[in-house]
């Protein structure tokens, strides 16, 4: 398993993902990206969707990154991932390419739970060797925090405003590790940003499986969840530790939670912190909609134990 | 060796011998054997392509970027939503300068929903940055699609080129059709020149930038000169072809029977077949009839158009889908071809055969004879329509 000094130590020889980007300050995004490259020792293709690392990595004529990389549009990461990995195939067949490269597709959850699940599943169900990184950072931070299906109830965004009649986001986030899960792909995990180490051995046994490899991350966003600048690993590590965010893998269909928090921490905890919720508090109905929050993370917390219980025996992993 | 053959046989049998190495394609009426065919080839072991079954138009032209961007020589074919759906990605090729080429088997786009031929899905990609192409007969469309290839690869080109082929009337007939040995043909196609792939993880590119107004005009500029060097790419290659396989092509626009003509059409595809025999029927009667087949729609060979036309009396100019609340596209190229010159044809514009409705040798005989006596105005009329 790979430690920080070996990350930093494939870092210094190759920068993968450089500093020349315009990402926020206090944006989680760069850190994962870089976790994920450093974990992997092979030559890599990046694919990324429209989107936030997408537009601060690539502003003609500069760009941030050190390794091949492209960009489409916001539908379709997975169709692109597929078509480069297609041409690897074919290529190395005519022997015109010999050596071992990795593809990786960095994707926000608009490009991923939304507007692109249609291109990831069939990209999941063809079976197209490839690792895709959901940087999940719950709205469509890019376009200025407009809701997704990723985003958790109650959550202000610009298109679900808190208001007289409608306060914030009414919908359940969606569950889409268990969807991806559905599609019976070698490898499915959740991470976080908070837990590099963690993601960082996710990425490292996801490689060692043939075919698709999908790691959802909680990648926060001060901007967008409205939280102090350098709160994003606070907050990714309260998602975890309130069962919010369950880190959990799905490794040839065998479940398994990487971490079980001991004390049980109110989700309360979480959302007081983050001005997109704010209203919970001011709003004399506010406390009972925490409660429903509450349940529903209860209830998904169950469920996965349930399910670890039903289809155990993955590999790896520390408790 | 001649053999019997469909549209769409002739072009998998083209794009057989080119053999890529993608081809991501989804199926629709009336594009679906082209996939069918390619599936066949892949399936029994006869190319080494890696054939991408995606689940959608859009998804298959991104892939196909992908894949070009990569640096292997991909191809696709779609048809009316298939296309409509991809545009989006369409525009993106052409931006990114990939060569890919497509064969589109012209249907009518919904609503309500038809199955049969128009241009409305061609018309639709007009503006997208893709050279097209316009086939006449099931060997234009195996011939075009050798062409297409090698001007989509072309050093000074590198854009995605679109082999537009009639819906049933192309893609289901049966014709004689001679293609090349394929040993011939892969010699005139040679290999693929990637540039820039992105599996050259030694030289890492970044594909896709996006661009602020600072330098956005300046590449779209810069896009507008590599379509600029179609034309030029067009003649080299067609006049290749022609020396390799003894076709009567010769040039963007076929003009039949036109020197001491005093009318004419203008038509795209299919419809020249019985535009020929219409002209052919009134010739035998004295009258002074032609016709102009224009197989390179984008770019619009303004030269070569007003050349053929501007001698003339009487033009009238088919389009086969309404650009609605304008005139029909092909009808504007062609005033905009002839509107510099000095004396210049009187031009009425024509709508037929949408959805599939048929047009016939009679109807465009008395389309011809009409003419004179039509008042050139910015007034649609239509072929076989009822009012
Ligand atoms: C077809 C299409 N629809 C809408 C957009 C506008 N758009 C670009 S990025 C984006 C949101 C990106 O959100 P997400 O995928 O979550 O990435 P983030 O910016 O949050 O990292 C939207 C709506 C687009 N570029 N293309
Ligand atoms: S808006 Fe959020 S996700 Fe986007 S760059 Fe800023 S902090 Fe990062
Ligand atoms: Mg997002």
């Amino acid at each position: 398993m790979p430690s920080i000094k070996t990350l930093a130590q494939r870092e210094e020889k190759e920068v993968r993902f450089t500093p020349g980007h315009t990402l926020c300050a206090g944006c989680a995004e760069p850190m994962v990206v870089r976790t994920v490259l450093n974990a992997i020792a092979d030559p890599v293709v990046v694919a990324s969707p429209t989107g936030c690392l997408e537009v601060a990595s690539s502003r003609f004529p500069g760009t941030a990154w050190n390794v091949p990389w492209i960009h489409v549009a916001f539908e379709n990461a997975g169709a692109v991932i597929s078509g480069v990995e297609a041409a690897y195939k074919a290529l190395r067949r005519t022997g015109a390419i010999r050596r071992r490269i990795r593809f990786v597709v960095f994707a926000g959850d608009g490009g991923t739970y939304d507007i692109g699940l249609q291109a990831l599943s069939g990209a999941l169900e063809r079976g197209h060797d490839f690792l895709y990184v959901c940087l999940n950072n719950e709205a469509y931070m890019n376009t200025g925090v407009q809701r997704s299906s990723a985003t958790p109830a109650c959550a202000a965004a610009t298109t679900a405003p808190v208001g007289d009649a409608i306060p914030g986001k009414p919908q359940d986030r969606k569950d889409l590790t268990e969807i991806v899960a559905a599609h019976h792909v070698p490898y499915v995990a959740q991470a976080a940003v908070s837990h590099l180490i963690d993601l960082a051995n996710k990425v490292e046994r996801a490689m060692k499986h043939e075919g698709p490899k999908f790691l959802n991350v909680l990648t926060t966003c001060p901007l967008g969840w409205r939280t102090p600048r350098d709160s994003a690993l606070v907050q990714s590590k309260l998602a975890v530790e309130t069962r919010y965010w369950p880190l959990y893998e799905v490794v040839e269909g065998k479940y398994k939670i990487n971490y079980k928090p001991k004390e049980r921490v109110p989700v309360e905890e979480w959302l007081k912190t983050q001005g997109r919720f704010r209203h919970l508090f001011r709003d004399p109905k506010g406390q009972e909609r925490i409660a429903e929050f509450q349940a529903a993370v209860d209830r998904h917390w169950e469920y996965l134990l349930r399910k670890e219980t039903c289809f155990s025996g993955g590999e790896g992993g520390q408790g | 060796m001649r053999k019997v053959m469909t549209g769409h046989k002739a072009v998998a049998e083209a794009m057989r011998q080119i053999e890529p190495d993608v081809v991501a394609v989804y199926p629709i009426t009336p594009q679906s054997e082209i996939a069918e065919y390619y599936a066949e080839y892949v399936h029994d072991g006869i190319v080494h392509t890696e054939l991408v079954p995606v689940e959608s138009e859009h998804s298959a032209l991104s892939a196909c970027v992908g894949a070009a961007a990569a640096g292997a020589r991909v191809m696709t074919a779609t048809s009316s939503q298939g296309l409509a759906l991809l545009v989006e990605v369409l525009y993106i090729a052409a931006g990114m300068r990939l060569p890919i080429v497509m064969a589109l088997a012209n249907r009518a786009l919904s609503a309500p929903i038809n199955i049969h031929c128009d241009h409305s899905d061609a018309y639709l990609a007009r503006d997208s940055g893709a050279f097209q192409i316009f086939c006449e007969s099931a060997q234009e469309a195996y011939d075009y699609t050798l062409i297409a290839q090698r001007i989509a690869e072309h050093e000074r080109v590198r854009l995605p080129g679109i082999v537009n082929l009639d819906g049933f009337a192309l893609t289901h007939t049966a014709q004689v059709v001679e293609p090349l040995e394929d040993a011939v043909a892969k010699e005139f196609v040679g290999p693929f020149q990637a540039v820039y792939p992105l599996l050259d993880v030694e030289k890492p590119v970044t594909w896709g930038a996006f661009a602020m107004p600072d330098y956005y005009f300046e590449l779209k500029r810069a896009q507008q000169a590599a379509i600029e060097e179609v034309p030029a790419a067009f003649l080299a290659v067609q006049k290749e072809f022609v020396r390799l396989a003894g076709r009567p092509y010769a040039g963007f626009v076929d003009a039949y029977r036109l020197e001491d003509a005093d009318r004419a059409l203008v038509v795209l595809g299919s419809t020249a077949g019985t535009a020929k025999v219409a002209v052919d029927a009134l010739r035998e009667k004295g009258e002074k009839v032609g016709l102009l087949k224009v197989w390179l729609f984008r770019p619009f060979p303004y030269g070569a158009v007003a050349e053929a036309l501007g001698h003339l009396r009487h033009v009238a100019v088919l389009d086969r889908a309404i650009s609605f609340g304008a005139m029909g596209a092909l009808y504007s190229d062609v005033a905009a071809a002839l509107y510099r010159r000095k004396d210049r044809p009187a031009l009425v514009n024509y709508i037929y055969g949408l959805g599939g409705r048929d047009i016939t040798v009679e109807q465009l005989q008395n389309v011809l004879v009409e003419l004179p006596k039509v008042r050139p105005d910015e007034a649609l009329r239509y072929i076989g329509l009822r009012e």
